[in-house]
């Protein structure tokens, strides 16, 4: 099964498998980590599950669609050309590996 | 040291327990909830639950390891039966807590039909009511919905999808007659006609037989089985029976304390000051009840904050992402942004010429712009509202 690296904004990393279909924010839900709230649970209306990409992985994203485009102006934390909501990112075995970096607030 | 306890453990008192956490509150919290799981999302029963897009694990809200590792004491299938406040206890079917602060998130219920052959109707506010349904949809071929609200027409859409025939019965001349006007009542009436729905409207039921659905004047529509939507009722009660004020709801100030300053109400059950209602409003949505439990913990943290989010809701029936931001209620004018034959189109409200809400048909950008503007309180004119050439993300408060 895939894995997603998730690391707060203190620097903590957690590894956790994310089966694929299902998305990162809800791998991160799923198991507890903090940092990703998702508050809407994940039909895009709100934009609690932003995360950081890392640069490495960017390339193999999908590209943002209309809406995330449009939550992703409305994040707590700043948004980046790295941002993106992790309830958008739905797992696939290309993205094995992956690190996502968490913001210091999501709401 | 009692801590806080939270009776109801829907979303409204897992986020009220979240934020609790999150703003640092340290003293114990326990999390009170009728329902045998642990808490869970509502919207998608009546969405991606029901089509079977999403299995019942997508459904927690958190994971177990979330209220072991926050401290949060999650006491599930265990109902309150009793405030007593001057002791600050709660009473519950297994014992009684103490609490310092009392949250009530004690949610809504189904109103019921009241007429002959009721008892065979269902209805869907709980993950247990959602899985009875799935299963009568997947074994039925024709299913009539009494009330042509959301829940209504998500159900509705969801049994058309999935290839039944449906009929959808509304009491009123017009569909979601209480939350759009009649040019998104219109727009929705043709969505689900051109799907194949039936909808009769301006029509009330008069009795439920094992086979049929008998209206008022003698028509009987045919269904195998039959779920109704036609409102919620605030859970009171035991506000109610511990003498804390009661009108709409379980009366609250903007501060979100009930007429008891030890005890607050957040989601579907406070009847609220709302800076976007004019006056009072008591609001069924996940916006509403992830606002208000922030700004519950905020109070019981000592630092109060008025409840002055803007409201926003959510829907989808055939694709059609429909949203609002705002409320309507009262508005003396309309703007169109967009074609409604292109299916994507804005319905912008306006009182006195000042916007109150934004009904956004596939036009999301439109939606996230009017939160945007209604927190900010920027202006925007009617004028600038139906002119597209008009950037809405480019309008700067106080201009």
């Amino acid at each position: 099964m895939p894995n997603v690296t998730y690391i707060a904004h203190t620097g903590e990393s957690q590894t956790i498998d994310v089966p694929i279909g299902m998305v990162v924010m809800e791998g991160a839900v799923r198991n507890g980590i903090d940092g990703i709230v998702a508050e809407c649970g994940g039909a895009c209306m709100c934009a609690t599950c932003h995360v950081y990409v890392d640069e490495a992985w960017l390339s193999l994203l999908d590209p943002i669609g209309e809406e995330q485009e449009e939550m992703l102006g409305t994040t707590a934390a700043e948004r980046k050309p790295n941002s993106r909501l992790s309830c958008q990112i739905p797992m696939r075995a290309d993205l094995d590996g992956l690190i996502v970096r968490m913001p210091d607030r999501q709401t | 040291m009692p801590g806080v306890v939270i009776v109801g453990a829907g979303q409204a008192g897992l986020e009220a327990a979240a934020a609790l956490r999150t703003q640092g509150y340290a003293a114990p919290i326990a999390l009170i909830g009728d329902e045998p799981h642990a808490p869970y999302q509502r919207p998608p029963l009546s969405k991606e639950y029901l089509l079977g897009k999403q299995s019942a694990d997508h459904l927690p809200l958190r994971a177990p390891v979330y209220y072991e590792k926050h401290s949060i004491a999650l006491r599930m299938g265990e109902t309150v039966t009793a405030l007593d406040r001057p002791a600050r206890l709660v009473h519950t079917g297994k014992g009684e807590i103490h609490y310092d602060k009392l949250v009530l998130a004690t949610g809504a219920h189904n109103r019921l039909l009241a007429v002959p052959g009721a008892e065979r109707v269902l209805y869907l506010r709980t993950r247990d009511e959602a899985d009875a349904i799935k299963g009568r949809i997947a074994r039925s071929s024709h299913i009539a919905v009494i009330g042509g609200g959301f829940i209504g027409l998500e159900i509705a859409a969801a049994a058309r999808i999935m290839g039944k025939q449906v009929t959808v019965i509304e009491a009123l001349p017009r569909l979601m007659a209480r939350a759009v006007p009649p040019l998104l009542s219109d727009f929705f009436l043709d969505a689900h006609r051109r799907e194949g729905t039936e909808v009769i409207l301006d029509a009330t039921v008069q009795e439920i037989t094992k086979n049929s659905v008998v209206l008022t004047g003698g028509r009987s529509v045919t269904a195998d089985w039959v779920v109704a939507g036609v409102g919620v009722i605030p859970n009171v009660d035991l506000a109610y029976s511990a003498g804390l004020s009661v009108g709409n709801g379980i009366v609250v100030d903007e501060f979100l304390r009930t007429s008891d300053p030890d005890i607050y109400a957040v989601g579907d059950c406070a009847d609220h000051p709302n800076p976007f209602a004019s006056g009072r409003a008591r609001l069924e949505s996940v916006q509403n009840a992830v606002d208000q439990a922030k700004c519950a913990a905020r109070g019981i943290m000592g630092s109060p904050a008025p409840y002055r989010d803007v409201p926003w809701f959510w829907t989808d029936q055939f694709g059609i992402r429909f949203q609002m931001a705002g409320l309507s209620g009262g508005h003396d004018q309309t703007v169109l942004r967009g074609k409604i034959e292109d299916r994507k189109f804005s319905v912008f409200f306006f009182k006195q010429g000042r916007l109150l809400a934004v009904d956004s048909v596939n036009r999301f950008g439109d939606h996230v712009a009017a939160r945007k503007l209604l927190t900010a309180g920027t202006r925007l004119t009617p004028q600038q509202a139906g002119d597209e050439t008009v950037d809405l993300k480019t309008l700067r408060a106080g201009g």
